[in-house]
């Protein structure tokens, strides 16, 4: 994931860059290179043969979004997605401090706990989706679930390593001060972890939708996860591309919204050494 | 025990289990008895790994002696007590608070006031020159600023004894010779109790009344030499002072450091390690 979210946090700067400087050549290049791809895609497979059912041209695509926007309700199901994504993620965040937190705290706890957290992670999180909808039914909440589920590890995994990198002689500064241990925690311990945990929360961002989308495969009638799998027994791949589009941007929106606060959180941070772990 | 005692080491033995049962534990400071009176400058010189962060610690109440006892003002030492501050070489200084906030970390701690501890810090912040850069953050400052930053923070809770390790070895020469005067004026204003650790002797000379020299592991003093010269407030006029040079050629020889006078230098021999336990 590191180089990941290097490339993209340079993304980010450079989009931020472009944005200030914006008529600068390298705008304008960029904006080439996406009329260029784009035009490839519309013209490039009807010249080599390729049906419009394998890749549709790009105006297909454009129809397709306006034609499910009139009259499939395409903002509802977007609408779902989006909600629970952000749910899943929330919570799944929320359960995955609270356990790297618990565990870093307490080595009992990590000694007992550690082994079964392990097999959950390494066991394929989307193959609990049919089990928790025979659990929970056809409603949101096995598809929340799952995006839990996915969101909880890295979020976990980032809390507990801060939790134990702490350094020693910071703790030991604040004991000179006869600071109690909730205050070691708060003072020393959970600020010091923020920077790991924001990279397990970028993390989180973009895997939440996974989960989801998932979840909709598998049941239920609603949700961008649902008209991907119509589209496909339709034979209407350009509303699978329109359902790929509107994911990738749920994930996007999740993604900068967490960059932002990461921003704003870690404001202390020199420029340039966010955490990428 | 005197009154005018502040801290003291009665044959204090510190012992660290090794990794390994079957091998002894090592030992890392033996029989230790040493004196630190009101007001007074001590200094411990002693080859790397001696043991002198060992007595640190332990005056500190970070860590508990094996045998013998530590006392502050006559009492023992059972843990962290807030009249006990160190610096060590590292400043510690939290990343993610403000210069002004790191120094307000001890007495938010001990639940001062805000308007009371926000006072207090930005006093000495001035004193120290570094109130325009109370809204730094540590990362944008020079590593002289950020030292005296920490001495701020210890010395804003008026501690009866101050344990310092090393807090200059990590600057550059030119900054820890003033950062050395700083503190001293420091000391003698405040009448504070010191035990100063350093492995560079001439700091050692320069800034105490006495120093004490430690053996190699395991650590115990082997001499006592009573600095005879005025300044103890003002070590750039001591350095310059003709009898300055005696002092170091004679710490050097105990160390064993000159040539031809390594057997000066006092080995406790292993077997009566193995015996101490």
């Amino acid at each position: 994931m590191t180089s990941f979210h290097e490339f993209s946090d340079r993304v980010m700067r450079s989009i931020t860059d472009l944005a200030t400087l914006s008529r600068s050549r390298e705008l304008w290049l960029s904006i080439a290179f996406l009329i260029a791809i784009l035009a490839a895609w519309e013209w490039l497979p009807a010249t080599f043969g390729i049906p419009a059912f394998i890749l549709p041209p790009i105006s297909d695509i454009a129809h397709e979004f306006v034609r499910l926007y009139a009259r499939e309700n395409l903002w509802l199901h977007t609408g779902v997605t989006f909600a629970e994504t952000i749910v899943g993620f929330i919570f799944g965040s929320l359960l995955g401090m609270i356990t790297g937190y618990v565990l870093g705290r307490s080595r009992t706890a990590e000694i007992i706990l550690s082994p079964y957290i392990l097999m959950l992670q390494i066991a394929p999180k989307v193959a609990f989706a049919p089990l928790f909808i025979i659990w929970f039914g056809y409603n949101a909440f096995p598809k929340i679930l799952v995006a839990i589920l996915i969101v909880f590890f890295p979020i976990a995994i980032n809390v507990l390593k801060a939790m134990h990198a702490v350094d020693p002689a910071l703790v030991n500064l604040a004991r000179t001060f006869s600071a109690t241990r909730a205050q070691i925690f708060w003072k020393i311990e959970f600020p010091a972890s923020m920077p790991a945990l924001f990279a397990g929360l970028r993390i989180g961002s973009t895997l939440a939708v996974i989960g989801i989308v998932v979840g909709e495969f598998i049941g239920g009638n609603r949700g961008l996860g649902y008209l991907l799998i119509v589209g496909e027994g339709q034979g209407r791949t350009s509303m699978v591309f329109v359902s790929i589009v509107l994911l990738t941007l749920i994930g996007l929106i999740a993604y900068l919204c967490v960059l932002g606060l990461e921003r704003y959180v870690l404001h202390y941070m020199p420029e340039r050494s966010h955490a990428n772990i | 025990m005197d009154d005018a005692t502040r801290l003291e080491f009665r044959h204090v033995d510190k012992l660290f289990p090794a990794r390994n049962r079957r091998i002894t534990p090592v030992v890392a400071v033996r029989d230790v008895s040493l004196k630190v009176a009101r007001g007074e400058v001590v200094s411990l010189i002693g080859p790397s790994g001696c043991g002198k962060s060992t007595l640190l610690n332990l005056a500190a109440g970070l860590d508990r002696p094996n045998a013998g006892m530590v006392l502050v003002d006559n009492k023992p030492v059972t843990g962290p007590n807030f009249h006990v501050a160190f610096m060590l070489q590292n400043d510690l200084l939290l990343p993610w608070r403000t210069i002004l906030e790191n120094v307000n970390f001890g007495q938010e701690i001990q639940h001062t006031k805000r308007d009371v501890r926000t006072r207090r810090s930005n006093e000495l912040l001035a004193r120290y020159h570094l109130a325009e850069f109370a809204h730094h953050y540590p990362h944008q400052l020079s590593g002289g600023m950020r030292q005296r930053a920490a001495l701020a923070r210890t010395i804003v809770m008026d501690p009866d004894v101050l344990l310092l390790d090393e807090p200059f070895s990590a600057l550059d020469a030119q900054t820890k010779m003033i950062l050395q005067n700083d503190l001293a004026r420091v000391l003698a204003e405040e009448r504070k109790t010191a035990l100063f650790i350093t492995h560079d002797i001439s700091e050692g000379i320069a800034l105490s009344d006495r120093v004490l020299v430690m053996s190699r592991r395991p650590g115990t003093i082997i001499r006592e030499i009573i600095v005879d010269m005025p300044d103890r407030d003002h070590p750039f006029r001591r350095r310059s002072n003709p009898r300055m040079n005696a002092y170091v050629v004679e710490i050097l020889n105990l160390l064993g450091l000159t040539h031809g006078d390594g057997k000066d230098m006092p080995e406790v021999p292993l077997e009566e390690i193995g015996g101490a336990q």
